[in-house]
């Protein structure tokens, strides 16, 4: 009964939908204020339909229900419990499903939250946003229904795929899809001014809470993603420019700049026209993402269901979604007042120049992935663009975008001295060219383009941290007046610093695991000793253990250190019956320094059960932890900023304005 | 002035929109890498032998006129999966009476002598191509890789990556049998 309920309950999320979608957008158009406040009703209607329908899901597979298509093709009675509640977003219905719970959350948020918004702006955006919804549903509805039953039922089911199953799994996709659906807020925001025809400073202020939600959330979700990658799936690395990892990537990328060309808006009125069509993108790029995931348009290591008349609505509803607004665009903004001059030298150039780079490389990793799908429209070839294209492209252009987030916060608005600026700049510099020495005397080796990325990172860290001592006048004035001064500055200041610092942080790691990773890919019998990085691994052979689903046949590692015992390594490969798949379990020591990483490839021969003899991979991966690291940092940075007075939902203004990220340094 | 540039994104928009249309063809299968070689004459290549391997090297006149299917296989001393494949071809050699010819790619006389002496030759030929350049002539996208060649030096499979466990041990043995009941049919 359960999933009928949990049908119904989504076609009634349709239909509130559909109303949401005419009725406030025409009484902002008529003025009719109880046409425009019905958006806050039905929005609410819409998340509390659509968490029916979810849960009533979630039931069907907590209790594997086999009646239901879905759960036997992703579950199986045997799997641990806490795989059973992510199996629910683990397919591609449920997925879609959790997909349309998110953006009914952030419709809600904002009907529920944005007191401070004015009805006629609330009710458009509100209503741009039902109009993504009945998109999305209406696809749920008639192409994927997750509710589908089966007769007769199974006696057990398909067992979600292995891979999946995993803790960091089963939180990857919500977050990933909070952060990709929460841009959708942000489009329904400026599809809604463009309507409108008014963006100003306030509108930047509204929007920017839901930015910074939604930046939050992808970061956290492809930091978690890339973890997955390297712990689980035994790739021996965080990021391989995939074509799905690229479509997640872009989104955040154009996210970023949206973030900091918002700020110009919110503080000096322009940027404007950028700024919305940043917002419009960003969004899209979410959008093609989804398409891209579901519609097995490239090849990609990530393996989904595919279904090419699936692929045909989402192209459509993005045809429909992307196309519309920026046809809305092309014909309202270039009426759209240009605001605050400012010179060459000043915050808005520096931010201007963040986001010319930033929109600079989320094109070419567009290009980059899109360009086997054209090369192969064009002439027919199959090509394939790999790690060697992104690195040489998107790495030249981060660089100077390091660079300029060191010296952008010291810049003042309107007109900055970029002269006084590298005065007070000048022994970091110094300090970042002696960091590079200081890292060719330890490690020796390595491509240069490594020196320099230390010397641009430690570059940025230094200049992060002495411009946050210099807004509170660290050791300039008694300790006291010092803590005083950091409690008065506001919180989007401090979140700023976290977050530049935790990207300088991420950087370390990025730069130790590419340039001095170490790889050993050897054939191992019993009592074969490897010597990687400084350790010294011996092989002990390999028994087999049972798990509750599936048989692993295990490795022993002794790990020992000039003699002397430093721990030891399990790696596993597992196979699951029932899904008829094989898994490695990499075995990692994990230290700040770096990470020892072992799995266990495929026996040598088939006569490895007599010889015993199997085919090993050892990394070493120098620093790769401070990425996660950095990672958290990232977003922990987001939520201060998110937490500042100025966003904060019902919070008076405060008299004496302390200007927020904006304050120049003295 | 202005108009245009507000109208380019949507324009960029359009254009892509058109080749998505285009990748929805449900024929079109992105994964599948295309092998120019199949059903074409193997490729032109003339390799010397593998000096003390007490073998013959290895060209394209080899290839033709055989009686039966002939399997080419590259392999090298580096790669560490063709040391697992080669207890395979060396079964498949002993057991199944098939012909294996070799290309030793980019690797050094000496490893790949020292290689064969330890763990045994099953190759009929072996041709030394130094340089790669006769991979390229095969089209090979890493080592190794395995082919069938039909008695009249018609390539009929590829099979890219180690022969090697059940599965994949199966699917090459369906190819050889087919290749096998052609080659019957055509003479």
């Amino acid at each position: 009964m359960f999933p009928e309920i949990g049908q119904f309950a989504l076609a009634l999320a349709l239909g509130t939908a559909l109303v949401q979608s005419v009725l406030p957008m025409l009484g902002a158009s008529r003025g009719n204020v109880l046409w425009m406040r019905c958006a806050r009703s039905s929005s609410i209607a819409q998340l509390v339909f659509i968490g029916i329908a979810f849960a009533a899901l979630m039931q069907a597979f907590v209790v594997s229900d086999f009646t239901v298509a879905n759960v036997v093709e992703n579950s199986h009675s045997l799997k641990p419990m806490l795989y059973k509640i992510a199996g629910t977003w683990g397919s591609h219905e449920g997925s879609l499903l959790l997909w349309v719970l998110i953006l009914a959350a952030f419709g809600a948020g904002v009907a529920l939250f944005g007191s401070n918004i004015p009805d006629a702006l609330k009710a458009r955006t509100l209503s741009v946003q039902a109009w993504i919804s009945t998109g999305f549903l209406s696809f749920l509805l008639l192409t994927s229904n997750p509710f589908e039953r089966v007769f007769p039922p199974p006696l057990d089911g398909n067992d979600l795929n292995p891979l999946l199953q995993d803790v960091g799994l089963a939180m990857h996709p919500p977050l990933l899809y909070f952060g990709y659906v929460g841009f959708s807020i942000v489009f329904s925001f400026a599809v809604a001014a463009l309507i409108e025809g008014r963006i100003d400073a306030a509108w930047a202020r509204w929007v920017r809470p839901w930015t910074l939600a939604a930046w939050m959330s992808l970061t956290a979700g492809i930091a978690l993603g890339s973890w997955w990658a390297y712990y689980e799936l035994g790739w021996g690395g965080w990021w391989f420019w995939d074509p799905v990892e690229n479509v997640s990537f872009m989104p955040w990328l154009l996210g970023t700049a949206l973030l900091h060309s918002a700020i110009v808006t919110e503080k000096r009125d322009a940027f404007k026209s950028w700024t919305i069509l940043l917002a419009i993108l960003t969004f899209s790029l979410s959008l093609l993402g989804t398409f891209i995931v579901r519609s097995g348009l490239l090849t990609s290591v990530h393996a989904f269901a595919v279904d090419p008349e699936r692929g045909l609505y989402i192209l459509g509803l993005l045809g429909i979604s992307i196309g519309g607004s920026l046809t809305l665009y092309a014909w309202r903004a270039p009426a759209m007042e240009g605001g605050g001059l400012f010179a060459p030298v000043s915050r808005e150039a520096g931010l201007l120049i963040n986001n010319l780079l930033l929109a600079t490389a989320t094109g070419t990793v567009l290009f980059g992935t899109l360009y086997p799908l054209f090369m192969e429209a064009l002439t027919g070839d199959k090509v394939s663009v790999g790690p060697p294209f992104f690195n040489a492209t998107f790495i030249p252009m981060m660089l100077p975008l390091v660079v300029v987030m060191g010296i952008g916060p010291f810049l003042s608005w309107k007109r900055a001295d970029l002269k006084g600026v590298f005065q007070r700049l000048r022994f970091i510099a110094l300090l970042a060219g002696l960091a590079a020495l200081a890292t060719w005397y330890v490690a020796r080796g390595g491509p240069a383009l490594a020196y320099l990325s230390v010397a641009i990172t430690v570059w940025l860290l230094f200049a992060t941290l002495r411009e946050w001592a210099v807004r509170i006048r660290l050791f300039d004035v008694p300790l006291a007046e010092t803590i005083r001064r950091a409690r008065n500055l506001p919180r989007a200041a401090h979140g700023m610093t976290l977050a530049h610092a935790g990207l300088a942080v991420a950087m370390f790691g990025f730069i130790g695991s590419s340039a001095w990773k170490s790889e050993e890919i050897v054939f191992v019998q019993p009592g074969s000793v490897i010597e990687i990085a400084g350790f010294d691994v011996r092989f002990d052979g390999v028994e087999r253990v049972r798990g509750p689903n599936y048989i692993a046949d295990r490795g022993t590692l002794a790990v020992s250190r000039e003699g002397e015992f430093v721990t030891t390594l399990y790696p596993e490969r597992r196979s699951y019956p029932v899904a008829q798949s094989t898994t490695t379990e990499s075995a990692i020591r994990s230290t700040l320094a770096g990470d020892l990483y072992a799995s266990l490839a495929e026996p040598a021969s088939e006569t490895a059960a007599d010889t015993g003899a199997w085919t090993l991979r050892i990394l070493y991966e120098p620093l790769v932890n401070l990425i996660w690291i950095g990672s958290t940092m990232l977003i922990l940075g987001g939520g201060m900023s998110l937490s500042d007075r100025r966003l904060r939902v019902g919070v008076p203004r405060r008299a004496s304005r302390s200007g927020p990220v904006a304050t120049p340094a003295e | 002035m202005k108009r245009a540039i507000a109208a380019l994104p949507v324009l960029i928009v359009l254009v892509f929109g058109a080749f998505f249309l285009w990748g929805l063809n449900p024929d079109r299968d992105p994964n599948a890498i295309p092998s120019v070689l199949i059903s074409q004459p193997a490729p032109e290549f003339d390799l010397p032998a593998v000096e003390g391997v007490g073998v013959p090297g290895l060209s394209r006149d080899n290839l033709f006129g055989n009686s039966d299917p002939v399997v080419v296989n590259v392999f090298a001393s580096w790669c560490v999966p063709c040391r697992a494949e080669h207890a395979v071809l060396t079964r498949m050699v002993e057991r199944d009476g098939v012909r294996l010819f070799g290309i030793n790619y980019k690797d050094k006389p000496e490893d790949a002598r020292g290689w064969l002496e330890k763990l045994g030759n099953p190759y009929e030929r072996i041709g030394s191509d130094l340089n790669g350049r006769a991979g390229i002539e095969w089209g090979i996208s890493g080592v190794p890789e395995t082919f069938i060649v039909a008695g009249d030096g018609t390539v009929l499979y590829r099979y890219v990556g180690p022969v090697v466990g059940a599965e994949a041990e199966e699917k090459f043995a369906t190819a050889l049998a087919q290749a096998r009941t052609r080659n019957g049919a055509n003479s």
